[in-house]
């Protein structure tokens, strides 16, 4: 039916594994420093129910890890079986950072290793919680590391292409290229937002669900209170990725925008439909918001689509991958901040009359867990085919890189099946871990509640 | 030493670790599922259990480090063993991937499944024999390189009496490295029982190891003449080799002296592997690919061994405190800490 097509192919199961495998990365980045602000908690109001909460987290968070590292190891070997042109490529320019990741990494698993061990081993709880301070810091180094080689991809910096050939390279300009602050600053505070929201979506659950247990409502505030300063840093650090885009990337930015014009005050486009000439239909227009998005001014010219030769261009549809991740980021900034709100006891808050343990909002945070995993995804997808057809920017064609073996097809059905099966048997497992050991339980073996309290 | 050479031995002397620590968590798989269906369970598995628990993400890194390394130092060999290797390299995934989730699975989600346990004694034995297709496929002959075009000769890999040795090598040596470990576990964990029977399978996996290292080392002569000859030269590091194995094999056999014994089987397989890597140069892939002409840039080159050091100071404090908590820690080993895991 198809005609083999190995770039085709490889683009596909790229796609798959990667999408599977930042479900569990975003959550490996972002739960260490849930666990540790938890634990932390527990050791300075010295309230058991922290502590708890702490170790249930990190009960999960190894099934988690392990599902991301083996994923993580899949996509380090994949990247050379179906791209060799292009690690060929970056392993002369962006090798280093790569390298990094897998010390920060090692220095991660070493740690973890360590901290679940010893929860009861040590006489000062100030001691084990130090240990898990190596955990976060090599969790989000990793994330920083290999973000920075996505930055690359987008603006590939710190060499020179002479007839073809990588000459003059510099490891630390290709590492800190113009794409990394603003990459490397939302990727890992969307890993904390992301995490804070599914960890919160859990105790919402519960409590809707029936179960009014202080350690729930504890875990839903602490989830939401810190819920709330991630969004807010996202937006802030959205708005300079937009600005970013704009210097640098202006194609990607006007594919996201439906932008085709080149002109000052422009608009932002919201959703919409595009006919075939390019028109936007039905589409909700704020006028100036793309120009303010892009200069901080309305007058600030931006580049339309038109400029550039159409074989250089995504395709269009990364607009609506951009919108669901703005949508989703905007949602969880208000649910967040208005559960907030609404249990901030103070004479002048207006909305803290609002039940913020209602069942409405409960719906709402629980419903945000699964749409903030959405919103990563969107992002991700928006970041890798708002690039086409560069694998590298102006350097490389996603085609040019691609492996040229047979088989690819093959390989993507077994590595479709192996994430199908792990996908199911992590779910069940970390559903049985905590439903036949729920809380109540623990609370009572651990001698932190009596029975029936 | 040119920045060729500190290269490769870097990455030489992790891809050692590695197979080191892997052969242990491999073989220790292993012998939890045999245990398991001979009905000597009781016997090891929690010993197993707990020696592998704080530390397979670590061995796992051994492996990432060897190959993003490999393509930091050495950009081509992406493309040349990249675009060869798809199939056992994706099978190889498939493997590591199934055996560190489902170990997981099976620890941490505190259900004792005899599916789990198969798959991950099972895949300990897998992974070795489909990673080792890429050291048979250094050593040339098993690719054709046309304009542009790598491919792997699966004829002549499926075909080849050496490749097969090479697979007979790997998983007996797994078995033996594994076995003389867990046997110096189970003392320091004073756990008669256990050592009784993992000192059996050290026993049973030693001469099928060394029988197997010498077929594979002549079967090379057939192989690849040069290579071997550049073996032959280093003739006394595979004697010393050989040493190293009867001392280790005595003193297991005499109860006496676990720990050296591993000590000495470390030595046993750090010198044949290092004959064996030096025999290899300057080839990374014969006769297509030198370490000379895969090497990167010097800028990076210089990078990369800085991180490196600095790395490595970063790291060796940190795997000391994991073996001092996990390995030395008397109490640990002996599993008076084991019940109050996470």
């Amino acid at each position: 039916m198809f005609e083999y097509d190995p770039v085709l192919y490889s683009r596909i199961l790229t796609a798959i594994t990667l999408s599977f495998h930042i479900i569990f990365a975003t959550v490996g980045v972002g739960a260490p420093l849930m666990i540790a602000i938890a634990e932390w908690m527990g050791i300075k109001r010295n309230d058991p129910h922290y502590t708890l909460l702490a170790r249930r987290w990190a009960r999960g968070f190894v099934v988690v890890v392990a599902v991301g590292v083996v994923t993580g190891t899949a996509i380090g070997l994949q990247l050379s079986l179906l791209w060799p042109n292009f690690m060929q490529a970056a392993g002369h320019t962006i090798g280093l950072p790569l390298f990094m990741e897998v010390f920060a990494f090692f220095f991660e698993a070493i740690f973890l290793g360590i901290y679940l061990y010893t929860w009861d081993r040590f006489k000062s709880k100030m001691k084990h919680f130090l240990l898990v301070i190596p955990v976060v810091i090599g969790a989000t180094a990793s994330a920083f590391f290999i973000t920075t080689v996505n930055g690359f991809m987008n603006t590939p910096y710190g060499f020179d292409l002479v007839d073809g050939v990588l000459t003059n390279v510099s490891p630390l300009q290709a590492m800190f290229n113009p794409a990394t602050p603003t990459k490397v600053s939302h990727v890992i505070i969307t890993c904390y937002l992301t995490t804070a929201f599914i960890l919160a979506a859990i105790a919402a659950f519960k409590l809707m669900r029936g179960s009014n247990h202080i350690y729930h409502k504890k875990a839903l505030h602490m989830t939401m209170v810190t819920g709330a300063v991630f969004a807010i840093a996202t937006a802030a650090i959205g708005d300079l990725s937009g600005k970013f885009l704009h210097e640098y990337q202006p194609e990607k930015l006007a594919a996201a925008e439906w932008h085709f014009e080149t002109t000052s005050e422009a608009p932002l486009v919201l959703g919409g439909v595009l006919t075939e000439d390019n028109e936007v239909n039905y589409a909700l227009e704020i006028p100036y918001a793309l120009s303010i998005l892009a200069g901080g001014t309305t007058g600030e010219e931006v580049i339309g689509l038109n400029e550039f030769p159409e074989e250089e261009l995504p395709p269009l549809f990364v607009h609506y991958l951009f919108d669901i991740m703005v949508f989703i980021g905007m949602y969880l900034l208000l649910v967040s901040v208005a559960f907030v709100l609404m249990n901030w006891h103070n004479r002048f808050n207006p909305i803290k009359r609002f039940n913020g343990f209602s069942n409405k909002m409960l719906w709402a945070i629980a419903a945000g867990g699964p749409i903030a995993m959405l919103g990563t995804q969107s992002g991700w997808f928006f970041a890798e085919i708002g690039r086409q057809p560069w694998i590298i920017n102006g350097v490389m064609t996603v085609s040019e890189a691609a492996t040229s073996s047979q088989h690819v097809d093959i390989m993507l059905v077994l590595f479709s099946i192996l994430y199908a099966i792990l996908g199911v048997t992590s779910f069940i497992v970390l559903r049985r871990m905590f439903k036949h050991y729920p809380v109540e339980h623990e609370l009572v073996e651990r001698g932190i509640e009596r029975e029936g309290a | 030493m040119s920045y060729e050479l500190i290269g490769i031995t870097v990455l030489w002397t992790f891809l050692y670790g590695y197979l080191i620590v892997a052969s242990i968590d491999f073989g220790a798989g292993f012998f939890s599922y045999y245990s398991r269906i001979t009905n000597n369970k009781h016997k090891v598995h929690h010993m197993i259990q707990r020696y592998l628990s704080p530390v397979w993400e670590v061995t796992n890194v051994f492996l990432v480090f060897f190959f993003v390394g490999i393509v930091g130092f050495f950009p081509d060999t992406a493309y040349y063993y990249g675009s060869a290797l798809l199939i056992p390299g994706s099978i190889s995934i498939i493997l590591i991937a199934l055996r560190g989730s489902y170990y997981a699975f099976a620890t941490y989600g505190s259900k004792d499944s005899h599916l789990y346990t198969f798959l991950y004694g099972g895949t300990g034995l897998l992974i070795p024999a489909s990673l080792t297709t890429v050291l048979t496929v250094a050593v040339g002959g098993y690719v054709s390189v046309e304009e542009n075009h790598v491919q792997l000769l699966y004829g002549e890999l499926f075909t080849s009496i050496y490749s097969w040795s090479v697979v007979a090598l790997a998983i007996v040596s797994v078995l033996f490295i594994s076995g003389s470990f867990m046997t110096f576990y189970a003392h320091k964990a004073g756990d008669q029982p256990a050592l009784d029977l993992l000192r059996k399978y050290a026993l049973a996996w030693s001469f099928p190891t060394i029988i197997a290292c010498v077929i594979a080392f002549f079967g090379m002569n057939q192989r690849n003449p040069s290579h071997f000859q550049n073996m032959t030269d280093l003739s006394w590091l595979y004697g010393l080799s050989v040493v190293f194995f009867l001392a280790a094999v005595i003193l297991i056999w005499k109860r006496k002296r676990y720990g050296l014994a591993f000590i000495f089987v470390m030595l046993q397989f750090a010198t044949a592997f290092f004959a064996y890597g030096a025999a290899h140069l300057p080839y990374l892939l014969y006769p297509h690919l030198t370490i000379y002409d895969g090497v990167t840039n010097d800028a990076m080159a210089i990078s990369l061994i800085i991180v490196f050091i600095a790395g490595l100071l970063l790291l060796i404090p940190s795997l000391y405190l994991l073996m001092r908590l996990f390995l030395f820690d008397t109490n640990y080993v002996k599993g008076h800490e084991a019940d109050k895991k996470a």
